[in-house]
């Protein structure tokens, strides 16, 4: 009898959020866990609790949206973990209005630099297409492997201000799509989840007013998640 | 053959066919499908490529470079290399000024020389994260024969897996998807080993006489059973495929899956016991190459067939065009 094989998980994203609750519900599943996202300290404080659950883990400080991070950063958690059977392509970023401290509005498209766009396109789209090219070959030569992409009702829903994230999800959407279509009967699975407004810093950054109370843990779409992941590669 | 100057473009790589019965013709990588068939077997090796080339500073902090080769027992073979870079042949570099204790510096990680084997050949153990630093800092091997640097994505396989390699198992460069994907089509039985694929070339003529030196291997079960189980041809993409499966074969056929290590050299007077075909570069036509494909084809007919690869603008060495001797 052959004993399952631990499964090994890559999630970018994952230092906070709904990338570092997939990251400690993967642990309590069993499998390792190779964080990316781009501060070393909150990502070593995941890696570290995914630890504490007896599982391997390696804190990986890379920009996803850098060409040159990609097999690098592949390379160092195949070294540590062995191949990749999971990839969940979490990380993304609203744009440079997102990331300032406060947050700013984001702006309609007449106001959006095409740079801006640009550069939230290479987080969003471009990056993950990269991360999943490195290891999609050697699931696909293995016969086995899944690849998430994290998307969002703004990829299907025309919300204004909301022109470069959504857009980039609806690209995200599309290639997943293609993807699995490309690779039916290899045993791989690509698909997206829209995981749902969350109580999150991101959620925070584009929608200050929420209602926090009304909005999901990201434990619980975690779960979801994981569960979809696992019952796609029985 | 000239070796070219660039790297050749995937979908233009000429693939010459040798055929054990005695004759060749040219095609390209997309015909390789059509070649095979459904009991065929196809193995690759899936070893990803290291950035094995480390730029660090000597225990007197003059400049040398580790060519890391291969792990064995916590200790890494290197070789090491004086000052320059690699648009210098690696036989006209100088050597490093190194002895058995020297504590050698790179970014974030030292290693101490544990012990000297030649003037370039080292055993070193390293203190310190090294694929951190191999991966931050570290360059992949790079070609004299090739006028551009090659950045590490362009020294990968499409199937990628493990890094083990310090430097790219070459002939599975032009082996893409589509080609993958049509061979199972077909019924081809595609599947993987990984080895340790090491260093072509260290520059120190004696050292190169031995190579290659002992890579390690891991056969998975799956990958056993097929070659073992075939009923039609096993192709090996490179030598280093097929150094790991004859190494792990018996007489009898059998193949013994696992961990292993090897230090099989390939030549006419080797039998295989597995192993029908590969697909390989086109390299120098030097006694050593053609040795190796000697293990499977008459020397007279590999002369003919290089001669004709002249003639007809294949491109030589790594990352060049390949032939499938079958």
């Amino acid at each position: 009898m052959e004993i399952p094989m631990t499964k090994n998980i890559l999630i970018t994203g994952a230092s906070r959020g709904l990338g570092r609750a997939l990251a400690l519900a993967a642990a309590d599943r069993g499998m390792n866990v190779a964080l990316v996202a781009r501060r070393e300290a909150p990502l070593e404080d995941v890696a570290a609790a995914v630890r504490a659950r007896g599982r391997k883990a390696i804190a990986l400080a890379h920009d996803v949206a850098d060409k040159h991070t990609v097999y690098p950063l592949v390379g160092r958690a195949v070294a540590a973990l062995g191949p990749i059977d999971v990839l969940v392509n979490n990380a993304s970023t609203l744009g440079p209005w997102g990331e300032a401290k406060p947050p700013r509005p984001m702006p309609i498209l007449l106001d959006t630099a095409c740079e801006d766009l640009e550069a939230v396109l290479q987080t969003n789209v471009v990056g993950p297409f990269r991360l999943t090219k490195a290891v999609l070959g050697a699931m696909v030569l293995r016969g086995s492997g899944a690849v998430v992409n994290i998307t969002s009702d703004a990829a299907v829903s025309a919300y204004p201000a909301w022109g470069p994230y959504g857009s980039s999800k609806a690209a995200l959407d599309q290639l997943g799509r293609i993807w699995a279509e490309e690779l039916q009967g290899t045993g791989v699975h690509v698909w997206s989840i829209d995981p749902g407004e969350m109580d999150t810093a991101m959620h925070a950054a584009a929608i200050p007013n929420a209602d926090r109370s009304a909005l999901q843990r990201p434990e619980d779409v975690a779960s979801r998640i994981l569960a979809d992941v696992e019952r796609r590669l029985a | 053959m000239i070796a070219a100057r660039r790297a050749r473009a995937l979908d233009e790589t000429k693939l010459l066919v040798i055929e054990r019965a005695g004759r060749f013709f040219d095609t390209t990588m997309d015909g390789l499908p059509s070649l095979l068939g459904p009991e065929d077997v196809l193995v690759v090796n899936d070893a990803a490529t290291l950035p094995a080339s480390l730029k660090g500073r000597d225990a007197r902090g003059a400049p040398i470079e580790l060519r890391l080769l291969g792990e064995l027992d916590g200790a890494w073979r290197a070789f090491v290399l004086g000052d320059g870079d690699w648009h210098t042949p690696t036989e006209f570099r100088p050597n490093a000024r190194i002895a058995v204790g020297d504590v050698l510096s790179f970014d974030g990680l030292t290693a101490r020389v544990a012990q000297r084997e030649s003037d370039r050949l080292v055993r070193v153990r390293f203190d310190g994260d090294l694929y951190r630093t191999l991966y931050s800092v570290g360059r992949p091997v790079q070609y004299a024969h090739l006028e551009h640097e090659l950045d590490l994505w362009t020294v990968q396989t499409a199937y990628a897996t493990r890094p083990w390699a310090v430097e790219m198992p070459s002939a599975g460069r032009p082996l893409q998807w589509k080609h993958l994907l049509a061979l199972r089509a077909r019924g081809v039985k595609v599947c993987a080993l990984t080895h340790a694929a090491g260093l072509s070339s260290s520059g120190e003529a004696a050292l190169d006489a031995k190579l290659p030196l002992r890579e390690r291997y891991d056969i998975p079960l799956e990958t056993a059973r097929a070659v073992q189980q075939a009923r039609g041809r096993v192709v090996a993409v490179g030598t280093s495929v097929v150094r790991a499966l004859e190494s792990a074969a018996s007489d009898d056929g059998s193949v013994r899956p696992g961990e292993g290590s090897t230090e099989l050299v390939l030549s006419p007077r080797h039998r295989p016991k597995v192993v029908d075909g590969l697909l390989s570069g086109l390299h120098d036509e030097t006694a050593s190459h053609f040795s190796l494909l000697g293990a499977f084809v008459s020397t007279a007919l590999l002369r003919d067939a290089y001669a004709h690869a002249d003639r007809a603008g294949y491109a030589s060495h790594e990352l060049g065009d390949v032939c499938l001797i079958y």
